[in-house]
């Protein structure tokens, strides 16, 4: 399990590698406040290589998204399995976060 | 009465890093059990991680010397988890927060339960040698 950062253009792509609970949602919290601190302002992460979220791993999409938000920035989400697409479907975190079907698409979309 | 076996049962000491091998074990026997393949992946595999966490960090506070027990027992119509942690117990039915309502979207915390409940066919709690929180998936 890991995150991966890399930069395409002014959007910083965060890649879950794994899958994003309890024991490591806490890890990619930090990197991605890190990169807030430092000025950036548009995120995506990238679940494409993402098995599974637990419920602590979408509370800290949740508080991301805010802090972004408060910060004038903005999250996307993208590459959700079937799995995962209907996690957000029934907690209706779908219905808070952008989500794009590839990475491609997400990031035409800042 | 239908016939019954226990098909798991492993005791983990309280640290998160043992949820991940405990669920892994769990959906294999679960498809072992040639229980619809999606039930075990994703309704088996979000609800024990779910229970394990709750009972990790609720019920044992996360100390290290403190232990979780998983037992699952499955029949011919059900396949029943038993997570057993060393905490006092918590009132299941006082707890119906609705994280999707809007005024709790944004919450951070609050989904645990609820995907139990709506991947369970049953969610109990109650207390027999320790706290017993009880998730029953109907094989069908």
């Amino acid at each position: 399990m890991s995150f991966a950062i890399s930069k395409q253009g002014e959007v910083v792509v965060v890649d879950v590698e794994g899958q994003l609970i309890v024991g490591n949602r806490q890890e990619l919290k930090q990197k991605v406040l890190d990169e807030l601190e430092k000025g950036e302002k548009k995120f995506l992460i990238d679940f494409s290589q993402t098995g599974y979220i637990d419920s602590s791993g979408l509370g800290v999409l949740v508080s991301l998204s805010k802090k972004i938000r408060e910060q004038g920035g903005e999250l996307r989400l993208a590459n959700l399995n079937d799995d995962l697409q209907t996690l957000f479907e029934l907690t209706k975190l779908d219905t808070l976060f952008q989500i794009s079907d590839t990475r491609e698409r997400a990031l035409e979309s800042f | 009465m239908a016939r019954s076996r226990v098909a798991l049962d492993v005791e983990i000491p309280s640290d998160v890093k043992y949820i991940e091998g405990v669920v892994e074990l769990a959906t294999r026997k679960c498809r072992e059990l040639r229980i619809p393949p999606r039930k075990c992946s994703f309704n088996v595999r979000i609800a024990l991680s779910e229970a394990l966490s709750n009972a990790i960090l609720r019920g044992n506070g996360a100390m290290s010397g403190k232990h979780v027990r998983v037992r699952a027992v499955v029949s011919e119509d059900k396949l029943v988890f038993d997570v057993v942690d060393e905490g006092a117990g918590f009132d299941l039915a006082a707890e119906r927060v609705d994280p999707t309502s809007p005024e709790n979207l944004m919450k951070e915390d609050g989904r645990g339960l609820f995907l139990m409940r709506r991947l369970m066919d049953s969610v109990e709690r109650f207390q027999k040698d320790g706290n017993v929180v009880r998730l029953t998936l109907n094989r069908e």
